[in-house]
């Protein structure tokens, strides 16, 4: 992917929630986040082949995953960066140094359209792929339709091979 | 007042086989009262063990899940109360020992210790039922109805420290924990 992203470019909200049905996830744990509110949680929360548990903040995300993930049951963490900010001892202890497989949907609330998250005049958002580096977490950039392809496969692989990953949603779906 | 390991004793000849939740201190003593695979111990991060015993009990609906909190750090997650009654799971029985300190950081009282009820917050957060015990005979004869209740339950156990044991943190935080608590469930959830 280049530095730089074309304002024109479009990530679809049903390309998302497809990915999960695909990659067999069941749970979606998820504290409302304005990036992914309208086109994924808002679906998701009709749609009767997903539990929704919605949480009062976000690191229970990462103990309820954690739970989920002892009972072979699949499930994603749907969140805003500044909760995936606020939960990092949880995701340092639980998801990384246990090795867990919690997987993390992240909306970048205040992303500039046509950047990636490392030009980010947001400290808030430039300062998470190093975060996760320093954590040795796997991140992976959602921007566009190309973008999705990989998701389902990379939550499949996340649960069979046990480790966390993290998927920044850097716009808002349509 | 009743000691926590004695409290432990009792709710272990009740409950002898299933999964059980514990965190810190509580861990400590657990693990000693009943070593079983079936205990998970690996929370990670203080505050999260209602939200793990909930993903367990979500992931497990046929299982009973029992998770043994502190007073402390259920104060670190008082949301998962209001998260576990939305959800409502009837096979959790969510126990928090209430000592009214951080006992494992220096004894140093809680916020709102003496006039705290966690029974009254978990209450009014949605749980189906809440108890509270003060002394160790009220417990033994109460503790059969907390199993048989329908969850979420909440029970706010007052005690103290009883025989000190080990604190393993190596044996809670170990790989060998995590593995053993997954194939016991797994075990456990082929025999049904």
């Amino acid at each position: 992917m280049s530095s730089k992203l074309p304002k024109e470019t479009v990530l679809t909200g049903s390309s998302i929630i497809r990915a999960l049905k695909k990659a067999q996830v069941r749970t979606v744990v998820a504290l409302p986040d304005i990036v992914t509110c309208e086109h994924v949680l808002w679906p998701i929360s009709g749609d009767k082949n997903f539990r929704l548990v919605q949480v009062c903040k976000e690191d229970e995300g990462i103990g309820i995953c954690a739970g989920l993930s002892y009972c072979d049951h699949r499930a994603v963490l749907l969140i805003q960066h500044t909760g995936f900010l606020d939960s990092v001892n949880a995701i340092r202890a639980v998801a990384v140094e246990y090795r867990l497989p919690i997987v993390m949907l992240v909306g970048l609330q205040g992303m500039e359209l046509d950047r990636l998250p490392a030009q980010s005049d947001s400290i808030g958002i430039s300062s998470l792929e190093p975060i996760c580096d320093a954590l040795q977490l796997r991140h992976e950039v959602l921007a566009q339709e190309s973008d999705v392809e990989s998701l389902a496969a990379g939550i499949a692989n996340a649960y069979q091979m046990s480790f966390p990953v993290v998927y920044f949603i850097v716009r808002s779906p349509v | 007042m009743m000691k926590r390991d004695e409290a432990f004793r009792i709710l272990a000849g009740h409950y002898p086989d299933g999964i059980v939740v514990a965190v810190y201190q509580s861990a400590f003593d657990w693990m000693n009262v009943r070593p079983h695979p079936l205990n998970y111990l690996c929370t990670g991060a203080m505050g999260l063990a209602s939200s793990h015993a909930l993903g367990l009990a979500i992931g497990l609906p046929d299982e009973k899940i029992v998770v043994l909190d502190g007073d402390g750090s259920l104060l670190m997650n008082l949301g998962s109360l209001v998260t576990i009654a939305n959800q409502a799971p009837e096979n959790l029985v969510h126990i928090v020992c209430c000592n009214l300190i951080y006992e494992v950081n220096g004894k140093f009282p809680i916020p709102g210790a003496g006039h705290l009820s966690f029974k009254g917050i978990a209450r009014e957060a949605g749980y189906r039922a809440s108890f509270s015990f003060q002394e160790l005979s009220k417990f033994e004869s109460g503790i059969a109805q907390v199993l048989q209740t329908k969850g979420p339950v909440f029970v706010e156990l007052h005690v103290e420290q009883g025989h000190i044991y080990p604190t393993d943190y190596v044996a809670v935080h170990s790989t060998e924990s995590r593995l053993s608590f997954r194939e016991a469930v797994q075990a456990k959830v082929a025999e049904t």
